[in-house]
This record gives structure tokens, sequence and C-alpha cells, in this order.
């Protein structure tokens, strides 16, 4: 039986904007994703070691602060140096448009911005297992 | 209120006009939907008569009475805007406290006559800029403040008393930054009762929305009652509480949750002081509300004009306050970004003088508008102007300040006030029976409630059943190009070195000394400020003291919720 798609709905840093982070929780739990959300303020540390340790599919951060070069950057690190790089990478937040193109290119697979059809997020989701490269667990 | 023989009359004629008129265009046309809801879902009618008022048992001496005047459900002046509109905000603060200063100064230049400090989120979590927890964050949402050497710099050149008002949205940090405004004033000879200062300083609402809290809601309500408590024996003239719906509101809930939440805090807050031997009468006075606005505009004008009643009667008949100030809701509107698109971000522009419009119609005292690019990043020097001209122009050219309360006697905002009025205090009951503020949002109610109307909010997106203009309907191809905010790229490892020099060249003797004194009162039963006032003088860091306040009362983590 083919297993449900499991993501880690993460929360990096100091910022407490979760709005946008529960209700696509909710939403993707609606839709038959299995979602772990990490609760704000958390490390990429204590993100990546959760991930890894729920075996999941994809990571989403949610940053809406201002810190998402820094927290993908740290994320996308610590998850290359603890060989879990298969796992996909995608957020959302309050990013500039400039900044998309960098964030692709260190390895961030799919930015959503605001006013990001939630419907989208869920599509998006659920191909996540046909995006993870070269995985161990494939 | 009416005349019940006239109210029969006119029963009478719209069950008439309903047969008639009414039938034959319904009979061609089907209306956009089966019902219709405000925002707060609340049932709205197809026309308001004074059947309606009637049915809400509308009374006008009770209900609306005079600007000015118990339940001052018009207005807490009684010459309102035709004095003065209201205070015009521009919340500003980026980068770093040298960045910050150039924009006051700026603002200054253009006019400005009070600032609203945008703190970044290290300062707001009490974390020095060089911690690791901050890294990428310094600077992002707000101005850094490590230290009073920050302020120093913020201020440089601009005295604390040729500035008529601050307000410092510190929720989580209120005695720090209570602190460092006394230390700068002492420092620069000026009496702090010469200028006005408002703290956010409520933290309860931080733990069901926002997020600044570092520490336990015990420790941040006992910190924050002693702001209150210093405030209203010392200086008056400070607002040392600004109670905020807002927050809760841009996460998702109603406008009846907005007032009733905060509202619930409040009562904790007036527990507490009673408990502390202070009448209601002694600090009342000086406390202000923060609210939001979506573009729901009677709703909203309703909103406040029913705020203001609810506290007017709780502050008199449940805390038996005498002074008519202590009564007066002093409203600091801020419109929500939350209404907001990000694309065709000029649209909101739009959206913005709206919301404006709500408030000010709401006869609210202090005004800051969103820039139309808040979808995108902390506002740049012309978006932020031209969220300041937007209130100019309401202010100056609309004629809305000609006549107080220009709404009051319009059957549906009257009909809308009265049930707001009547949806708070069910609200507020719940509240109690949970055993009060801190005890429903530790059994996450508030939370609860909130995420509940932003899944519905969304779901009404992704149906179309809502339509918002430039994300589900009307849309545009062309990606629109928003100017950059712009600022020195080094701001941040700036910061970081500044706090590091300062540790060196710092009496580190005195420092610790004030750190251990700060330590001692928090676990003791004096107010803390004057130990928090002495640290900052010492430069001990706003992160040092943060420290001592996470060791005497604990850190605040979140953990795992499975969906």
């Amino acid at each position: 039986m083919q297993r449900r798609i499991r993501v880690l709905i993460g929360k990096p840093g100091l910022d407490g904007h979760d709005r946008g982070a529960k209700l696509i929780s909710r939403v993707l739990a609606d839709e038959g994703v299995e979602v772990i959300y990490t609760g704000k303020f958390q490390t990429p540390e204590q993100i990546v070691g959760a991930a890894i340790q729920e075996d999941v599919d994809g990571i989403g951060l949610s940053i809406l602060s201002g810190s998402h070069m820094t927290m993908f950057s740290k994320v996308i690190g610590l998850l290359k140096e603890r060989k879990a790089e298969d796992i996909v990478v995608f957020g959302g937040g309050i990013i500039m448009p400039d900044d998309i193109p960098t964030l692709e290119k260190m390895g961030v697979d799919r930015i959503f911005p605001p006013d990001s059809q939630t419907s989208k997020i869920v599509e998006y989701v659920k191909n996540i297992p046909s995006r993870r490269r070269s995985s161990k667990n494939l | 209120m009416f005349d019940k023989e006239y109210l029969k009359k006119i029963g009478a004629e719209k069950k008439h006009w309903e047969e008639t008129i009414l039938r034959d265009r319904l009979a061609q046309t089907k209306e956009m939907r089966e019902s219709f809801k405000t925002n707060s879902q609340i049932e709205v009618n197809r026309v308001y008569t004074p059947l309606d008022l009637e049915e809400v048992g509308f009374d006008y001496l009770k209900d609306t009475s005079w600007p000015g005047a118990y339940p001052f459900v018009r207005g807490i002046d009684p010459m309102m805007y035709r004095a003065a509109p209201w205070v015009m905000m521009q919340y500003s603060g980026f980068a770093s406290a040298e960045e910050t200063n150039k924009r006051f100064k700026y603002m200054l230049n253009q006019g400005a006559t009070s600032f609203a400090i945008a703190l970044d989120l290290p300062t707001h979590k009490a974390l020095d800029s060089d911690d690791p927890l901050a890294e990428g964050e310094v600077g992002k949402t707000g101005v850094p403040i490590d230290s009073l050497k920050s302020l120093e710099k913020l201020f440089e050149g601009i005295p604390l008393n040729s500035v008529s008002m601050f307000i410092c949205v510190a929720m989580s940090t209120g005695p720090i930054v209570l602190a460092l405004f006394l230390a700068l004033a002492e420092k620069t000879g000026i009496d702090p009762k010469k200028f006005g200062l408002i703290m956010t300083n409520e933290a309860l609402m931080e733990f069901a929305c926002r997020g600044t809290q570092f520490t336990t809601p015990g420790g941040h309500f006992r910190l924050s009652a002693d702001v209150v408590e210093y405030c209203a024996k010392h200086y008056p003239n400070f607002s040392p509480l600004q109670i905020c719906g807002y927050h809760a509101r841009e996460a998702g809930c109603t406008a009846i949750q907005e007032l009733a939440f905060p509202l619930g805090n409040s009562i904790a807050y007036a527990n507490e002081m009673e408990r502390r031997g202070l009448s209601i009468d002694d600090y009342a006075g000086s406390f202000t509300w923060l609210f939001s606005a979506s573009l729901e505009l009677f709703e909203e004008v309703a909103k406040f004009r029913a705020f203001r009643k609810i506290w007017a009667n709780l502050t008199k008949n449940r805390f038996g306050a005498k002074n008519p100030k202590s009564m007066q809701a002093r409203i600091v509107f801020y419109s929500g970004g939350s209404n907001l698109t990000r694309h065709q971000p000029y649209i909101n522009i739009a959206r913005t003088t709206i919301q404006g419009l709500a408030a000010a119609l709401g006869g609210i005292q202090i005004m800051h508008l969103s820039s139309y690019d808040e979808a995108y990043q902390t506002p740049t020097q012309e978006s932020g102007t031209i969220a300041v001209r937007i209130q100019q122009i309401l202010g100056h050219e609309t004629g809305i300040t000609k006549t107080i309360d220009p709404l009051a006697g319009s059957y549906y905002v009257e009909t809308l006030t009265k049930k707001i009025e009547k949806g708070v205090y069910e609200y507020l009951e719940k509240i109690e029976k949970m055993g009060g503020a801190i005890k429903a949002i530790e059994q996450g109610f508030y939370q609860s409630e909130i995420a509940e109307q932003a899944y519905r909010f969304n779901k009404e997106i992704e149906t179309k059943e809502r339509i918002k203009v430039g994300l589900n309907e009307f849309l545009m191809d062309q990606e629109v190009k928003v100017a950059p905010l712009r600022y020195d790229p080094d701001a941040e490892k700036k910061t970081i070195e500044a706090v590091k020099q300062l540790r060196k060249e710092r009496d580190s003797h005195r420092v610790k000394q004030a750190l251990e004194n700060c330590r001692r009162t928090l676990k003791g039963t004096e107010n803390v400020i004057p130990s928090i006032v002495e640290a900052v003088k010492a430069y001990a860091t706003v992160g040092e003291i943060g420290s001592v306040i996470r060791e005497v009362y604990g850190t605040y983590e979140e953990g795992k919720v499975r969906f």
C-alpha cells in the first residue's frame, strides 16, 4: 500500500505570525496529507532534526519576518550535512520577488508568496514524492 | 423609542412594499446570494428601518447619547475632529538605529509630530543582536534596540521633548522599553513628564497570536502589571498599556472577537490592579486600545462605536470608575495588512483608504495606515509617505470631520452596533466561565477561535463565496515591480559589532550588580521597574535583562502538533 504523503510545516526563527502555517497545515490534512507542524520559534537544527526523525517527504517553511534567506540556507545546508537532501524544501511568506530566484538556486523547490491559493499548494504537495531526488527512501 | 402606532404603520407599509414592488423585481432577477452576512457573520437584512431598532431595543439617550458623554458611543470628546483631526501616525523602524534616525528626521521635516517605533524581532523577544537565535532577523521587522546606546543613536539630534508622542509597539518587552526611555530622558536632562509615551506592554495576546512572548504567561503578566502600577504612581502622562485586538484580527478573527479578546485581557489587568490596591481611576485613564479594520465599512464603524460603549460600562459599573476619563476608550487604529493583496499592489491604496474612512467615521484617536507594499516588505519612504497622504486627504478634503459621529441614527449602523455589543458580552461571559483570560489563553481558546475563522475565510476565498479583487477575481497576469526598501547592507553587521563593543567598554562590575538586583526584584514582590532602570543605565543589554527574566520565570516553548 502506498504510504501517505508526509510533510513538516516549520516556523523557524523568531517570527510569531502563524496564521498561514496553521491554515496550510489544516488544509493539507483535509486533503489527506500527513502534517507535522513544528510550532513557532524553531531553530533550523530542530526543524531538520524533526524532519529526519519523522521521515517526511518535504519541509515547508513559513517566514514573514524577512529572515528567509538565512533560514532557508541553513535548513538546506543542514539537510546536506545530514545526507537528507532528498527531502524537498518549499515555503511561503513575505518574500520579495527578487529573492525567489536566489532561493531557488540555493535549492528551495518552490516559494508560495502571499495570495497563493491553498488549492495550488495542495496540488504541489501531492506531487512532492515525485520531486524527491535520488532518494534512499524510494 | 418610536411611537407604537407609527411602528405599526411602518410594518404594514414594509409588508406592502415586499408584496408589490419588491416581489415584482424578485420575479425578474434573483439576488446575488441567498443570504447576506457581514465579515463577522452577522446576518444583513435587505433594508433597515425603525422596526429593526425597535427589535434590538435601541434607545437614543441610553445607547447613543452625546459626544464626550457616557457611554461615549459618539466619541470621547465633545468636539471630536472639529477641534483637530485624529493624530496621523506612521509606523517606522528598520535596519539599524542610525538608519531609522535618518528616517525619523525626514519625517519631522515632513511635519510629523509623533513617531510609532517598529522594533525588530530580536528586540521584541529580548535577545541581543549578536545572539545566535537573532541571526538573519536583526533590523528586519523594525529597528534593533540592544541597549541604552541604541536609543541614544535612534534619537540623536531629536530631543525627546521635541516630539509630542512616541508609540513603542513593545508587547513583551514593555518594562525594558519604559526603563530605556526613562534612562534616556535622565541622561539628556529632559523631564519625562514633558513627552508622551504609549507602550503596548500587553503580552497575554501574544500567546494567542503574533507571538513575541519570551517567558511564561504568568511572568509576562506580572511584568506588564508592574509597568501599569509604576506609571500610575509616577508617570500618569505615559500610557502603560495598549490592549490589542489588532493582532487577533490580523490572525483571522471576527470584529466581535477582536473586541472581546482584549476586553477579556483588560479584565484580568483590572482585577490584578485591584489586588494591588489601585482603583480603576488610578490607571484606566491612560490606557489605549489598538484595533484593525476590514473593508466592511459599516460593521467596522459599528465596532468602534460599540467598543466605546462596552468599555464605558465595564469601567463604570463593574470596576466602579468615577472619573469619566477612565471610561473613555482612546483608540489607536492600524489598518490591517491582511486585507491587502500582493497582486496588483497599487490597488491597496484604495483598500487602506476605505479602512481609514471606517476608522475616522468610527471616531478613533490615532491612525496608522499600511503602505501598499506591505505584502512585500517594510515600507519605503515613498510608500510610507503615500500612507500619510491618504490620512491627510481623509482629514482635510472629505468633510467627514465636520460633524461628529455622522453615521449615528443609521438604522443599519445602530442595529449593528447593538448586535456587536451583544456578541461581545456573550464572549466575555464565556471567557469568565473559563476562569478569565489567562486560563482561556492557556487552554488555547482564543487560539482555536482565531484559527477557525482564518480557516473559514480561506474556504470562502477558495470557493469564491468571497471575492477579493486581484486575488480570486479580476486577475492580471503582469507582475508589478515594487520598489525595494534600500538601506545599508552592512547594518546588521554594524549593529552586532556595536553591541560587542559596548560589552567591552562598559563597567562590567556595575552591570553585574544591576542584573543581580533585577534577579532579586523579579523573584520578590516589589515593583521591578526601578531595578530595570538601573540596569539599562549601567548599559546592561536588552538580551541580558531578558535572560534574567527567562531564568527566573522560565522560557516559552511550543510543542509539535500533528494534523
